[in-house]
């Protein structure tokens, strides 16, 4: 630019570098005091993540409920069913749900297991066609299923999302939630293990 | 005017501006400000008449009514500990229904009902308001998992000790 | 096959973005011309290989392939073939290849445009984005590979949310995303010229294009939400101050600012390492509004996609970004020549104005955006911030924004005539003195809204008088006007068309906000109900079916003075693949209002239904304001001495005093 120079250059230059440099020091100063906050706060949900055990239901008796069949199934599911059976699996499942299809080839593994303990399907707010074609396609690894279109007898179960799973001892207490897809390695290393206290 | 003292002007500008801002970002927060809570919180703590507050958990089944306008609503939101009697004088969200978390904005009448201005129902399978998720949680009743949940959410296992 | 391919695109991607990133920030510190080189066909890679990953994707939903898990979750076969391909960037995976996708695009616009940039600037602002792509692509094949499968597929999919399904929604993310990986230009572009410790012309010349084009993407992003929240969520508003919409919202005012800022930079070579923040600012806004929309740290109505796991993944590439580009900053920033200064009254001060109140205005978004994040953090309260706080605090700073806007265009570089920009600033005074008056006759109030349209007319009429008298309009003979009016460099058109269109749309927001009028009534057929001087009447009410859900539609009459003004059909559907219901509300625009009518839920007592009817004045001209504003960016866009590729070092410092005083400008 074709401008004078301006005597004010110099002077800037001449001015103590380390006060200029504070100014521009500043917005790094103010965003470590941001992200600090924010890596608090998210820290902070992951604690009360770890806080949440143990839960309220956990060492507690099943809710009582009683549940008509899915479409197509003679007989639904009660928590006199589950109680009844003695230790014994609960896996809340829908067929919208798309980690239910990933978990599912392992119920059906388990099933055919000699040892296995009786698995029930509680159905969650699903539409009573696709549910029906969904364990018509994919299998039915369950003992008994109980179809819970409004999602109520859900809600009593604590369950959040679908897939969950729950582990019942004998006298029909809930010993073990499980949130999300449960793969081979939860079911070697935990579930397994534990029903094998449970019965021993 | 010195270069110098022009230079003080820019900078006096910049500090009066973040100066007032400051100052109408205090003022509107110490008003503004919408506070959560849960029906057993409502119940040991005071408001004032007039203070905007938020109040979440699930609507009680069976408990919603319509009165003879047809317009207002009548529910009951529960925390599973406490629950708290609402009036909601306008048409409910698509997504408000029984069994369900909901959130709900108002004022808290002297005879201990809510009178909502504001209903939100923001959630699906999968999606349950923050809020609504913690304040079960604190009252002790709901092992969710914390924040939202996705039916796709890593695994958790939650075991007796 | 198909997703397995676009999975391993999307690796081929990573290597591609990890030569782009590495080896020419490598050549430029050495100065090897062929390891800076390098940088142009990584760039053309990682474009062809995201670009097969996105077509992959999108081959999978347009089939419906449901063994792919985020089809299965997000799609269905009965959807309209439109929102099949929307669903694509409908749900959080999908949305991240389209994110770097459009990285990719700004990428491959760097090679091709920036032939004349000095290989050394060009080759590290590519390493740069070539940075930012490997962190998204590590994020997206780390934490949400959007071609994970489903084995065996279900049946049929879980459907896109149906609030989702929709023109407007559709095409939002798309938009808004351009503009936000659009501003990682002037970022690229501000991070290099650190490196190299020098900021010049030149630099803003290339910088301002790439910002303009970014502003106006995110402009028409923005206003696309705002317009589908209005006639979608059937509340009759525009604009909730939600978090969500706070989050693309402090990008825009940053990059309203960093707009600005780079006239100044360009024009007067001054205000350079401020500009240099600003750019940095703007796109860690951006990363902060992907952020803060992606992790479980804000809960909203657009939140679809909730996950502490991810979210922790962007907050730590946050801070890397952030963080590094602020500390580079801090360091290298002190090394930038300063530029010379400011008269009090002066254009540059106008804009310097300008810079400082959308800065603070940002910042009291920010605040109120992550004081209740701070807040839960500290002690658990759990605080909402709404509109009222936003009306108080936001809107006292925009008013003199809007007061210097009118003023700054008039105003030379250097060193202004005060008393005569004041002069002819007078007939826009007297149109701000009589629009308050005359509107607070009219409503009685509030106060706030009536200053609110008086600025309006200010600004407005300032603009208009401004470029009346360029074009020397009534003053000169009609065809020197005409001549006048020919030679007027495209980028001052855009900046009046720009400027009036804030101005509209201000009226349009503040005249709807303070003035709309709503009632509420259970209607049965032949029922009437009374609103703004209008007799609603519900004829009928009946059942449709659509592709995907079925619909109760009513039809309304709408009459004022006896006299039919049309017939409007609200209507409520229901999607039962997801058993979710949305509203679709029937909006009868003139130019001066729009009559809203949601529809709600049945009243089985009375057998009549739920309606809520809603008067709101001046909303069309939201719209319209915002189409101005995008079609003045577009025309300041189109200028030849802005095009894109343009600038060469020796014609910005040879050419631009002269034109800088006559015509000055920009957006």
């Amino acid at each position: 630019m074709s401008e004078q120079p301006e005597p004010i250059v110099a002077q800037e230059l001449a001015r103590p570098i380390a006060r200029r440099r504070l100014w521009f020091a500043l917005p790094i100063l103010v965003f470590v005091g941001i992200a600090a906050a924010l890596v608090f706060g998210l820290g902070r949900q992951g604690d009360e993540h770890a806080r949440d055990l143990p839960s309220a239901l956990i060492d507690k008796p099943l809710p009582a409920f009683t549940l008509p069949p899915v479409e197509g199934y003679e007989v639904g599911l009660s928590d006199a069913d589950i109680k009844a059976a003695g230790v014994s699996i609960l896996n809340v499942f829908a067929s919208w749900c798309g980690p239910c299809q990933v978990e599912h080839p392992i119920w059906m593994a388990y099933a055919k297991q000699s040892d296995a303990v009786p698995l029930f399907g509680l159905n969650s707010k699903d539409q009573p066609e696709n549910a029906a074609n969904w364990l018509k396609k994919l299998g039915d690894p369950y003992k008994l299923i109980g179809a819970d279109r409004d999602g109520r007898v859900s809600i009593d179960f604590g369950v959040y999302g679908v897939p969950e799973t729950f582990v019942i001892d004998a006298t029909g207490r809930i010993v073990l939630k499980h949130i999300g897809v449960m793969t081979r390695k939860d079911l070697d290393q935990t579930i397994l293990p534990l029903i094998a206290r449970l019965k021993g | 005017m010195k270069r110098k003292h022009k230079r003080l002007l820019f900078v006096a500008a910049g500090m009066a501006a973040l100066g007032i801002a400051a100052g109408l970002i205090i003022s509107a927060f110490d008003e503004n400000l919408v506070f959560f809570f849960s029906p057993t919180e409502l119940q040991a703590r005071e408001t004032r008449p007039d203070q905007r507050i938020r109040i979440g958990g699930l609507v009680e089944e069976g408990s919603v009514s319509k009165e003879a306008d047809g317009v207002t609503v009548r529910f009951r939101v529960t925390d599973l500990t406490a629950s708290l009697q609402v009036v909601y004088k306008d048409l409910l969200p698509d997504l408000f229904r029984e069994g369900q978390g909901v959130v709900a904005e108002g004022k808290l009448r002297a005879d201990g009902v809510f009178e909502a201005t504001e209903v939100l129902a923001k959630h699906d399978e999968n999606y349950m308001p923050r809020e609504v998720a913690d304040a079960l949680r604190k009252s002790g009743q709901w092992k969710g998992q914390a924040g939202d949940a996705k039916a796709d959410a890593p695994n958790v296992t939650e075991t007796a000790k | 096959m198909t997703a397995e391919l676009g999975h391993y695109a999307l690796i081929l991607a990573l290597i591609m973005a990890l030569v782009q990133s590495v080896l020419p920030l490598i050549g430029a510190h050495r100065r090897d011309h062929t390891l800076m080189a390098l940088a142009g066909p990584a760039v053309i890679g990682q474009f062809v290989f995201v670009s097969m990953a996105f077509a992959c994707l999108m081959y999978a939903y347009v089939v419906s392939d449901f063994s792919v898990m985020n089809v299965a979750a997000n799609s269905h076969s009965d959807k309209p073939l439109l929102y099949k391909f929307t669903a694509v960037w409908g749900n959080h995976e999908g949305s991240m290849v389209l994110w770097v996708w459009i990285l990719a695009v700004y990428g491959l616009a760097v090679t091709a445009f920036g032939g004349n940039l000095p290989p050394v600037l060009k080759s590290r602002a590519l390493a740069i984005q070539g940075l930012i792509g490997l962190g998204f692509l590590l994020f997206s094949l780390g934490t949400s590979n959007p071609f994970m499968r489903l084995d065996p597929a279900p049946i049929n999919g879980n459907d896109l949310n149906p609030l989702l399904q929709d023109p407007g929604l559709a095409f939002h993310p798309p938009l808004l995303y351009f503009g936000y990986v659009g501003l990682s230009m002037p970022f690229a572009f501000a991070i290099a010229a650190l490196i190299e410790g020098r900021v010049d012309p030149a630099w803003a010349r290339w910088v301002r294009p790439w910002t303009l084009l970014a502003w106006i993407s995110l402009t028409a992003g923005i206003t696309l939400g705002s317009w589908w929240a209005y006639y979608e969520l059937g509340w009759g508003g525009f604009w909730f101050w939600d978090p969500v919409e706070n989050a693309s919202f402090m990008p825009w005012l940053m990059a309203t600012a960093l707009l600005h800022s780079a006239i100044v930079a360009e024009k007067r070579d001054a205000l350079k390492s401020w500009t240099v923040l600003l750019a940095i600012l703007a796109f860690s806004l951006s990363l902060l509004g992907t952020f803060l929309v992606r992790s479980g740290v804000l809960t909203s109505v657009h939140s679809f996609a909730s996950d502490p796991a991810r979210g922790a993944y962007i907050l730590g590439f946050l801070i890397l970004v952030v963080g590094g580009s602020l500390a580079l900053y801090a360091w290298r920033a002190p090394a930038l020549k300063a530029g010379g200064t400011f008269k009090p009254i002066s254009r540059e001060s106008a804009l310097l104005l300008n810079n400082l109140l959308l800065v603070v205005g940002c910042g009291t978004v920010f605040v109120a955006e992550l004081y209740p994040i701070v807040l839960d953090a500290i002690d658990g309260s759990k605080v909402s911030v709404g509109p009222p706080f936003f009306e108080k605090a936001f809107a006292p700073l925009m008013a003199p924004l809007l007061l210097v806007a009118a003023a700054g265009p008039m105003l030379a570089w250097k060193r202004a005539d005060l008393p005569g920009v004041l002069q002819r600033l007078s007939l826009a005074f007297a149109a701000l003195v009589a629009v308050i008056a005359l509107s607070y006759a009219l409503h009685g109030g509030p106060i706030g809204a009536a200053i609110g349209l008086g600025i309006a007319a200010w600004l407005f009429t300032g603009a208009a008088v401004d470029f009346f008298d360029r074009i020397k309009l009534f003053r000169a003979p009609l065809s020197e006007t005409l001549v006048r009016f020919a030679g007027l460099p495209r980028s001052a058109l855009g900046t009046t068309l720009a400027h009036m269109g804030i101005a509209v749309l201000v009226v349009g927001a503040v005249a709807g906000t303070a003035w709309r009028s709503e009632t509420i009534a259970v209607m049965k057929p032949g029922d009437h109900a009374e609103l703004a001087g209008y007799t609603v009447t519900l004829t009928t009410i009946g059942e449709s079916k659509g592709p995907n859900y079925t619909a109760q539609i009513a039809e309304m009459r709408l009459e004022r003075d006896g006299e039919l003004r049309g017939l409007m059909y609200p209507e409520k559907r229901f999607y039962p693949v997801q058993g979710t219901q949305t509203t679709e509300a029937a909006i009868r625009t003139t130019w001066f209002a729009d009559f809203y009518i949601a529809l709600g839920d049945p009243d089985e007592a009375s057998g009549g239904v739920g309606v809520r009817l809603y008067h709101n004045p001046f909303v069309p001209w939201i719209w319209i304001g915002a189409l101005m504003l995008v079609v003045g960016g577009g025309l300041s866009l189109s200028d030849r001495r802005l095009r894109v590729g343009a600038p060469s070092r020796r014609r910005a410092s040879a050419a631009q005093p002269a034109q800088a005083a006559s015509a000055g400008g920009g957006p």
